[in-house]
């Protein structure tokens, strides 16, 4: 968190979104198993280095918005065992999200 | 989850335990041939010193230090937040800031976020990528926690996981996994066991254990009376 150019906030909570479902070569903190699905944008936890460059010496900027997002176990798995509300919420950085019409 | 004498981790337990019946022995960590990451770290850890960018005594110290963090810290937060409720509303809406009130600095360490356990929700922890885990608040992640079984299963059946640990909810009670992919690490902070008026925070935080704080175990006031 400092004074270094973010990409601007593209979400605000309660917004819709799907995490992208491409493939990235090298360090990379989206899970395969959140990609391609869609969910809530639960909070918006700030604006953090880039892992994706941070993890090969470069300065991880412009810093990334990272938005917790509350996903729907039944949307995760279909054979979900569990009552239909429960959730998974994790972190993802705003350039792995996209917007949901 | 495991046996006391010996660890299944390694296979299913159908079998009866006959007479004669024999358990292959724990590997030692040190059996074997070193894997390729071991080899890797002992490289790199002796070209640091050789080149003078750390000494062996800073790694001991650093070690040290690691060791010295125990979930005993973690437990103290939980038990002030359970009698002080203006604490607990801080350290929800900024647990850096709470946390300096304790004289516990985060510094320069990933950021903490503190989830409440209530009535309606039951909040647990894993992370799938590698193992991120509040380790200031809660020492070294014990075994488990690092497991590809725990962080591959608590994500597709929490439930089921969690009755494993003993944890047995109602279905009212939404379970809500959190991954901590990213930036942050994550404390849970959960509720404070009836029977408890008047205790003190020490007695408190005597109750609180370290998968309380993982979202694996729910406090009860019985272990303590049970321990005294």
């Amino acid at each position: 968190m400092s004074a270094h150019t973010v990409h601007a906030m593209r979400f605000s909570v309660g917004d819709r979104v799907k995490v992208a479902s491409r493939l990235a070569l090298g360090h990379c903190r989206t899970p395969w198993y959140l990609r391609g699905r869609s969910g809530i944008v639960a909070s918006i936890q700030g604006a953090y280095h880039d892992p994706e460059r941070l993890a090969y010496h470069k300065p991880g900027l412009p810093l990334q918005t990272l938005y917790k997002i509350r996903f729907l176990q039944t949307d995760l798995w279909p054979a979900y065992p569990g009552p239909t509300d429960d959730h998974l919420e994790a972190d993802i950085y705003d350039d792995w999200l996209e917007s949901v019409p | 989850m495991m046996h006391e004498d010996h660890d299944h981790a390694d296979h299913s337990h159908d079998h009866a335990h006959g007479p004669g019946h024999v358990h292959p022995p724990q590997k030692d960590h040190d059996a074997g041939p070193m894997s390729a990451y071991e080899v890797l770290e002992e490289a790199v850890r002796s070209l640091l010193i050789d080149k003078g960018v750390l000494t062996s005594d800073e790694i001991s110290a650093q070690i040290d230090l690691m060791d010295s963090r125990t979930p005993a810290l973690g437990a103290k937060v939980v038990a002030r937040a359970w009698v002080d409720p203006a604490f607990k509303a801080r350290l929800l809406a900024d647990t850096r800031a709470a946390l300096l009130e304790m004289d516990i600095d985060i510094g320069s360490l990933a950021e903490f976020r503190t989830i409440e356990n209530t009535a309606d929700t039951h909040n647990v922890v894993v992370c799938t990528l590698c193992s991120c885990y509040p380790k200031l608040l809660l020492g070294i992640p014990p075994a488990w926690y690092k497991s590809l079984a725990y962080r591959s299963r608590v994500v597709v059946d929490p439930r089921g996981v969690l009755a494993e640990f003993g944890v047995h909810l109602p279905k009212g009670t939404e379970v809500r996994v959190h991954d901590s992919t990213a930036d942050l690490r994550y404390l849970i902070l959960p509720r404070r066991p009836e029977g408890t008026d008047g205790w003190s925070e020490e007695q408190l935080a005597g109750l609180v254990t370290r998968d309380a704080m993982i979202g694996t175990a729910v406090p009860e006031a019985e272990r303590k009376e049970a321990a005294e």
